[in-house]
């Protein structure tokens, strides 16, 4: 999956969830989890792995809380 | 089998808390008071003659045929138009009253062409039915005298005739078009003798501003107006009940037929959803289903650019399963998915999520709601606990002030938008958030009291400056959010929205709207009594999509609009069972009832039943399907009635992503766009074809009954089922009655729902269960299904999508009354009358700025890719901002619009793309291509 695209939804998902008050990454991680198929949280892991660039801070602690998805 | 008989009650029923008692023709009937004497009549079993009255409009009192006598009153006053009183003591047939009719009949019927016995209403003529209920048998006054006889008809409509010589002037037609229909296009023109129906000024019925939604012909009493199907086949003989196939309203009809074939569709009087109501399309835009160009067998090819070769059902679902089961096999289990149709019934979108979750092995199941109301889904579950509205159609006629925001009902549900502007015009209060001046702005006796121009894209500014004028001006309903609402949460969104920079002074800025517009609009909503939120696409095609719709229900939830009728929170639905294929489980994350597959008790129900372990992880959304298509993860999909390259955005990489996959199934009536990417073709179905249910925008349960054959040989339901079987399953339904079964053995919002029940309810709206075993018209009344209302704080975020100096417009798309989405039916009926082409709105300014006139070809150009249409000078859109259609393939709006989505759900941000206009002096690169590979890609090879 195109790194630049996730990224960009996962700093859009990030704007929504650090206003609301609460754990934002946390919020953050949980959407990814319910909506992002496993192939995608892996290429977003990976490029987190990889440094991680262009990720919103918050969006970056969420990615790193994420479970390993299943093989 | 017979017809289904709609009964005239001859004026519209009344509602009065007090009752009258009266005696007509000495039977004593008690009816509600203001009640007319010939409604009275009527529901007490007798019938009183008339030409003029019918019950779908108000009494004219014109025709004089429905004289009773009152006793101690002088004369013979009209009953239609005469009120019942307590004690009235009424006669309907007297001596005298039978001379007056007669006499009456005479005049009506020595201007009157006698040619009943050719005449295309002979058997369903009420001028015919009148004379034999007065005894006509002699005109005394002979018909040799000045006439209307020899008036030439007005054939320009493509669905209806208009014969002048058989018209009667009873005003009918007229008070259809003003009073059900809500356009008031017609007119009587003349005087005295001269006085004819006109449809405006010296135009005929096709150049005038009829919309043809065929309210004057139902309501003709001859064959004044009359349908060219049933002039050239003949009256029909029997009738079925069904539902509409096209917009989310959900329209009832009794398909009226002769044998197997189609005369008319006739809106159901009982309909819950249309009352009786049609628009253009659901009464007349039905040809597509025995169009030359449907696809009757099944065809493969092992190349897009091949051929099709036909094949058997048997050959053909062998080779989906052998392909299918290949790739999985080479590429991992994932690697294939489907897509259900918002156009096909709740039991076979049940199934098709069936096979890919229990067939497949996964969950890459999603749905065409991705690409337009997913939004609503997030937003109103998250805030409310149902991702559902929260009303039925009948709330509109108790709203006080209604805010319609991105929606254009006169277009795209037509039939709502006559019973949104009956209500307006009786003086309900309106606020228009959209950024093109659409007709509910400003129509015959409807003006909009505010219209809010918003900048496309700044929907989340707006609706939180509404919030904002109404936090910050004591407006709040205090004591519903207490009642209703987490009060620290709404602590915490007032204290959010009460900042300065939500103030519309600030917002102005963002949006281009006046900031007194915005605090006029918010008061308005917050004081004028019981307020609705009508919205559409227009909110949640947006990368902010689902905030708007929070903002939203905040200010619902900010001013106590929730739980009662005339209020609420109302998504306008697309496609006709959008609601249905989303109820059913057809998106990635979620089983049927909203469940999330990684809920294990959830999951455990379908495991069992199904006998297959199921996959708790999300799947794959449609857009996430055409990314991992290119990284070649995903390598097959099934595709139901959903044509994905036309509908979705930014094409270019839609139709990468299709390429780049081994196996595509498109399963179609038609060879649509996305056919021209596809290995397999399985024919499709219509409506007429099959049984099943539709759920509508207001969470209404239609059904839809089979009225003919499928001419492809299988129901959709069936083909599906035999492709499970292909690959395995023990899939084994004799009728959706057993799906609809399963559904609400699994569903507990569906757990009340069987065929029996809708047989005797006519529909019920989900939840339907034990708590409420008739349904629930209205949600959340007393509390909310998620326990508390959520208050959602709504960050406005610009779209990353900007204008500068190479696309310094922004482009916004939306649909035309007699197109339907991709237009793959509408544009294979006469419809294509109004609307051959898509045409680009483009103001006066910023047209003369390039030199452009109306009609001139222009090419439109985002960073996405390009295309050429016809302009359309008009300052229905402001400066800045241009407007187009996506119905037809030949532009192909959707080459223009991008990848960027909304942060939730990833639906598409059709919305707000920026583009160039330029003058144009052929079609676009893009263009050629395309139309040599779609003329390559639809041969099929000849029967050997």
């Amino acid at each position: 999956m195109q790194a630049e695209k996730l990224v960009r939804m996962a700093n859009q998902i990030a704007a929504f969830f650090k206003v609301q008050g609460n754990d934002a990454p946390a919020d953050i991680a949980d959407h990814l989890v319910k909506f992002w198929d496993p192939r995608m949280r892996r290429a977003i892991l990976a490029h987190v792995a990889a440094g991680g660039e262009g990720l919103d801070p918050m969006a970056l602690e969420a990615v790193r809380r994420l479970p390993p998805p299943a093989a | 089998m017979s017809l289904v008989e709609d009964h005239d009650f001859g004026t519209p029923a009344v509602k009065s808390a007090v009752t009258v008692s009266l005696t007509i023709d000495g039977n004593t009937v008690s009816v509600p008071a203001g009640t007319s004497i010939m409604r009275a009549a009527a529901e007490m079993g007798t019938s009183v003659p008339k030409l003029c009255a019918t019950d779908s409009v108000k009494a004219f009192g014109s025709c004089r045929l429905c004289l009773v006598e009152v006793e101690g009153r002088a004369g013979t006053p009209a009953s239609c138009t005469t009120p019942v009183a307590e004690g009235m003591v009424v006669r309907t047939q007297t001596e005298r009253l039978k001379r007056l009719r007669k006499g009456v009949m005479e005049l009506y019927i020595s201007d009157h062409p006698l040619d009943c016995l050719t005449c295309g209403a002979n058997g369903d003529c009420e001028l015919q039915d009148m004379a034999g209920a007065v005894g006509l048998r002699e005109v005394r006054y002979g018909y040799e005298g000045e006439s209307h006889t020899k008036l030439e008809k007005d054939q320009s409509n493509p669905y209806f005739d208009y014969d002048p010589s058989k018209c009667i002037v009873c005003s009918r037609c007229v008070r259809a078009c003003e009073e059900t229909q809500g356009t008031f296009a017609l007119t009587i023109e003349g005087r005295g003798f001269d006085s004819r129906v006109s449809p405006g000024a010296h135009e005929d019925f096709l150049s005038s501003e009829c919309v043809s939604c065929g309210a004057c012909v139902q309501a003709c009493p001859t064959a004044t107006l009359i349908e060219k199907s049933v002039v050239e086949i003949g009256q029909p003989e029997h009738s079925v009940v069904t539902t509409c196939a096209y917009c989310g309203v959900g329209c009832s009809f009794k398909a009226e037929m002769r044998g197997d074939e189609l005369v008319r569709m006739v809106p159901w009087k009982d309909g819950k959803a249309n009352r009786g109501h049609s628009c253009v399309k659901g009464r007349f835009a039905w040809g597509y289903a025995t169009h030359k160009d449907r696809i009757l067998k099944p065809m493969i090819r092992e190349k897009i650019a091949d051929p099709w070769t036909e094949v058997t059902w048997d050959e053909a679902f062998a080779h989906v399963a052998s392909e299918f089961r290949r790739i999985q096999g080479q590429y991992g289990k994932d690697a294939i998915g489907g897509i259900t149709s918002s156009r096909c019934t709740n039991e076979e979108t049940y199934l098709v999520q069936k096979m890919i979750r229990a067939g497949f092995g996964n969950n890459n199941v999603d749905t065409c709601a991705r690409v337009c109301h997913s939004p609503t889904g997030y937003g109103l579950k998250t805030a409310f606990g149902t991702s559902a509205g929260t009303q039925d159609f009948d709330s509109v006629e108790e709203t006080d002030v209604v805010i319609v925001i991105g929606a254009n009902p006169t277009d795209g549900h037509p039939v709502f938008a006559s019973r949104l502007k009956k209500r307006l015009r009786q003086g309900a209060r309106l606020i228009v958030i959209d950024p093109r001046r659409t007709d509910l702005v400003r129509s015959p006796h409807i003006k909009a009291d505010y219209h809010l121009p918003l900048r496309p894209g700044t929907n989340v500014a707006v609706v939180t400056a509404l919030a904002h004028v109404i936090v910050t001006e004591g407006l709040v309903d205090e004591k519903f959010v207490r009642d209703f609402c987490d009060w620290s949460e709404f602590e915490d969104w007032a204290a959010f929205v009460a900042d300065p920079r939500h103030a519309p002074e600030a917002v102005e800025k963002l949006c281009g709207v006046p900031a007194a517009a915005m605090r006029g609009a918010a008061r308005l909503f917050a004081t004028g009594g019981n307020g609705a939120i009508y919205y559409g696409l227009g909110v949640t095609e947006h990368s902010q999509g689902t905030t708007t719709v929070m903002a939203i229900a905040n200010l619902a939830l900010a001013t106590g609009n929730l739980g009662r009728p005339g209020v609420g929170v109302n998504p306008l639905r697309g496609q006709n069972n959008v609601q249905g294929s989303c109820d059913m489980g057809s998106f990635p994350h979620e089983f049927p009832g909203y469940r999330h597959v990684s809920d294990d008790a959830t999951r455990e129900i379908f495991e069992k039943l199904w006998g297959v372990p199921l996959s708790n992880e999300p799947g794959l959304r449609i857009p996430n399907m055409f990314d991992a298509a290119l990284d070649g993860s995903f390598k097959g999909l099934y595709v139901q009635g959903e044509d994905i390259v036309q509908s979705d955005p930014d094409t270019h990489h839609v139709t990468a992503g299709l390429s780049a996959m081994e196996c595509v199934v498109v399963h179609d009536l038609f060879l649509n766009e996305t056919a021209n990417y596809a290995h397999v073709f399985l024919p499709g179905s219509t409506f007429l074809e099959k049984d099943g249910t539709f759920t509508n925008a207001e969470r209404r349960i239609n059904r839809v009954r089979k009225v003919m054959a499928p001419k492809n040989g299988l129901a959709d339901w069936e083909v599906t089922q035999r492709l499970a079987q292909s690959l395995g399953m023990a899939m084994n339904y004799t009728h959706p009655s057993e799906i609809m079964a399963e559904i609400a053995a699994t569903t507990p919002s569906f757990a009340g729902v069987s065929y029996e029940r809708l047989e005797e309810l006519g529909s019920v709206q989900w939840p339907c269960n034990e708590k409420a075993p008739t349904g629930t018209p209205i949600m959340h009344i007393g509390g909310f299904a998620r326990g508390k209302g959520k208050f959602v704080i709504t960050e406005y975020v610009p779209t990353d999508e900007k204008t500068g100096p190479r696309f310094p417009l922004l482009l916004t798309t939306g649909r035309i009354l007699s197109q339907y989405n991709v237009g793959a039916q509408t544009r294979r009926t006469a419809n294509t009358a109004w609307h051959p082409e898509d045409l680009l709105e483009i103001h006066p300014h910023d047209a003369e700025n390039r030199g452009l006139k109306d009609g001139d070809f222009v090419r439109l150009q985002s960073r996405a890719g390009e295309t050429t249409l016809r302009a359309t000078v008009t300052d229905r859109v402001a400066p800045g901002v241009v407007y187009t259609t996506f119905h037809h393939p030949e532009t192909q709006a959707n080459v223009i619009t991008t990848d960027y989505s909304d942060w939730a759900t990833n639906c598409p941000e059709y919305k707000v793309t920026a583009v160039q206009v330029a003058p144009s002096n052929g079609p676009s690169e893009w263009q050629e291509h395309y139309r040599d590979h779609a003329a390559q890609s639809r041969r099929i090879k000849a029967a050997e």
